[in-house]
């Protein structure tokens, strides 16, 4: 099998095993190149990639233009917050206007949840979700699956904690459903008012002890904290989080002994993980980084030859 | 014209009329806009009716012929947005739906909080297809702050007051509103959502809002209010009417109010009784962006329940048009509400009736003779000397919701493409066919 079920990436939920499985292997080999002194191939010439970024994340944005521009394809990044939108245009008339310049590709980042599905109604672009709300952000959990399948050469048994602000989070929910299509074990830990509403429906182990959540975990796997959550009452103050999820080394005893620390930035050091945790030899924090390049290249090249095929248009 | 002893003749349909206990086949006479006899079927009556002029028979056979439904929650948008709404084209869906009777928001620009803006909708829903009756604020500018001028408002003719797409969220506030307008006789109507639960909350909070990464907006939101409302009915005797009512401890609590004697009522909207949040689905369907917002299957099955067990007073639409532009965009950015004068009827019919719920006894009562008693409305029955305003409905007919054949401006229905069963067949107000098929 060579080809994804879809034409687009709007998220985890629902994409098979064998899917997840193609995109994985397909990085490992983009992996290689990137280790080559020449970095470029000229899979995607031709092929023209919209970066539109309706909420700013510059380490999302230039790892998806690196991506592009490995594969050989011709991008623009778009900011819109300060263009059209400002004017009032909708997002409709923005993402048509954008394809009438005839664009192939179009990675979307944006606060509202359900916009790249919306974007696959307005227009025929392969659309790529780079973040939605706090809905989902599959290339994120992809890479860190991706990641976490270099190092144990597995996904399957193993178990992972997502630590934090785990109900605002789209990396969570994108890690949690490929996580669990792969076989792995998932369990979430966070403040009780930071957990999603009927959580325990995912099928996976919640809990409020962070001590009891690492036990016996192979990988933790820290979610940002905002200090925005604290503004809005959900808890009390930085300090008293970090006391009661913090993830500091004597915590980490608990883990079993290959142990392996992630977090998908920007860090508040000192807040949800102290440095001393994060510039560890288990982190591979920057090898998320690397790694979310290879990935994206994958997704991109995958969504890509699919274009060229007409019918079959299955999501 | 004058001479003829019948304007209208409505032949051989059969009569479903709960204010009157009638359910038979029989033949409804109209004269002057009014109902002057209803005969049942004889040898004799039936050759008397072959002497009538066509045009003055409308042959009801095989059809269900009720009082002209009432529809005691609509959102006109006019004035203000007239866009979406007007207060004409709002009383032509009306009149495809089978209503001759809507009673309109006051959330409209300018907010229907004094004697002009009441007196304008008056005005301009002259000659309409539907009657108007206006409900006005409880509150000025619908703020929560200061009570509006119920006295004037009810005198210029507002039957109800409410604060609608806004709970009135200082208890203090409430409970003059309900003790002033003890004076008038009129129900204070709530939107039961307190905000400061509902925290942004742009779907129900379930599973779902937690798949979909969207704000959920809690059912405890709407059972708090509901809760705080009774009580305060309970200690100012006032008529409280909880609007569109949407989840299984809401119901609960109500149905255990009535119980005690508490005064009060409450409405449920189809799409809390036929749709649940998992519709929303991954396709984030703004049409499906309603407040309160539609809940989990057993919230569903509890409005049912309501309905059935008559907790639950009346049926009513929350019709509430939004353009096109207004609702093509982000979720979480779209506006509440959808439409549905011109399919509740059809929505009763095919998930109460159909299934065996409600019978058409039921269904009709909660469409007509409870809406009017709780407003105080006239109408509501086909009682000789009443309105002539009748709604003949094909009781099976087939259909499918077009988008196209809305007569609302606007076409914000989830429903769109569904198939449905019991379709309105005829419309009349005094006495004039305002609507058919
Ligand atoms: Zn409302
Ligand atoms: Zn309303």
């Amino acid at each position: 099998m060579s080809h994804l079920a879809s034409r687009h990436l709007l998220g985890l939920e629902g994409v098979s095993k064998e899917d997840m499985t193609l995109i994985l292997d397909t990085a490992d080999s983009f992996r290689e190149v990137l280790d080559r002194t020449i970095k470029k191939l000229p899979t995607l010439r031709g092929i023209t990639v919209v970066n539109l970024f309706y909420e700013p994340s510059t380490r999302t944005r230039i790892s998806f233009e690196l991506a592009e521009k490995r594969l050989s394809a011709d991008t623009v990044s778009f900011s819109p917050s300060t263009s059209s939108v400002q004017k009032g245009e909708s997002l409709r008339d923005t993402v048509q206007n954008i394809e009438a310049m005839k664009i192939d590709m179009v990675v979307v980042r944006h606060k509202s949840s359900g916009v790249p599905y919306y974007l696959t109604q307005c227009m025929d672009a392969n659309i790529i979700n780079a973040g939605d709300g706090t809905h989902e952000h599959p290339t994120q959990g992809l890479l860190d699956m991706f990641t976490i399948r270099r190092k144990y050469k597995k996904l399957e048994g193993l178990r992972v904690v997502l630590v934090g602000d785990v109900k605002h989070s789209r990396v969570t929910r994108s890690n949690l459903w490929g996580l669990k299509t792969m076989g792995a074990s998932v369990a979430l830990c966070g403040p009780s008012t930071l957990m999603p509403y009927e959580v325990e429906r995912f099928g996976v182990d919640h809990y409020t002890d962070i001590d009891e959540a690492l036990e016996g975990a192979d990988v933790v796997n820290i979610m940002r904290i905002q200090l925005e959550r604290q503004q809005a009452g959900l808890f009390p103050s930085q300090r008293e989080y970090t006391n009661l999820f913090g993830i500091t080394r004597e915590r980490l005893k608990r883990l079993n002994k290959n142990y392996t620390i992630m977090h998908p930035g920007p860090m508040n050091r000192g807040v949800e993980i102290t440095s001393e945790v994060a510039d560890s030899d288990q982190s591979v924090i920057l090898d998320q980084v690397t790694n979310g390049v290879a990935v994206r290249m994958a997704v991109l090249y995958l969504l890509s030859g699919r274009k060229k095929e007409e019918g079959a248009d299955n999501d | 014209m004058t001479n003829k002893k019948f304007d209208l003749v409505i032949k051989g349909g059969r009569v479903v009329d709960p204010a009157l206990g009638f359910g038979q086949d029989a033949h409804l006479f109209i004269k002057d806009g009014r109902i002057s006899a209803i005969e049942s079927d004889s040898a004799e009556m039936s050759r008397m009716l072959k002497t009538l002029d066509g045009d003055q028979v409308i042959d009801a056979s095989e059809k269900l012929v009720v009082p002209g439904l009432i529809d005691i929650h609509v959102h006109l948008r006019e004035p203000g947005r007239e866009d979406e709404e007007t207060i004409e084209s709002g009383c032509r869906a009306a009149a495809a739906g089978g209503f001759t009777a809507v009673c309109c928001m006051p959330n409209t620009t300018p907010r229907i909080d004094n004697q002009e803006t009441v007196k304008f909708v008056q005005d301009r829903a002259e000659g309409a297809s539907a009657r108007v009756y206006v409900v006005g604020a409880i509150t000025k500018n619908i703020e929560g702050k200061e009570l509006a001028e119920i006295g004037d408002l009810v005198k210029m003719g507002a039957v109800a007051i409410t604060d609608d797409g806004h709970y009135v969220q200082n208890p203090d506030i409430m409970r003059r509103a309900l003790e002033y307008s003890k004076m008038f006789k009129i129900p204070v109507c709530q939107h039961a959502e307190d905000q400061y639960l509902v925290s942004g909350g742009v779907m129900n909070e379930s599973f779902q809002s937690t798949r979909l990464g969207l704000k959920g907006s809690p059912a405890v939101a709407e059972e708090v209010a509901v809760l705080r409302d009774i009580a305060l009915c309970r200690v100012t005797g006032a008529r409280l009417h909880i609007q569109h009512i949407s989840t299984r401890r809401a119901v609960e609590a109500i149905r255990q109010a009535k119980r005690e004697g508490v005064n009060v009522t409450t409405e449920a909207c189809p799409h809390h009784f036929v749709l649940t949040d998992e519709e929303i689905g991954k396709e984030f369907n703004t049409n499906l962006r309603v407040n309160p917002p539609i809940r989990t299957k057993e919230d569903r099955d509890a409005v049912i329940e309501g309905l059935v067990d008559g907790t639950i007073d009346c049926i009513a639409s929350d019709h509430a048009p939004h353009s096109e532009e207004e609702k093509d965009c982000e979720f979480d950015q779209a506006p509440s509400g959808m439409i549905g004068l011109e399919t509740t009827l059809g929505l009763v019919k095919t998930y109460l009736v159909d299934r065996g719920y409600l019978d058409w006894g039921d269904a009709i009562r909660k469409l007509t003779s409870n809406p009017a008693r709780i407003f105080g409305l006239k109408g509501g029955t086909l009682a000789v000397g009443a309105a002539a305003d009748i709604t003949i409905i094909d009781p099976d007919k087939k259909w499918t919701i077009r988008a196209e054949k809305f007569r609302s401006r606007s076409k914000n229905s989830p429903f769109i493409g569904w198939k449905l069963s019991g379709q309105v067949y005829k419309t009349i107000l005094g006495g004039k066919v305002v609507f058919e098929l």
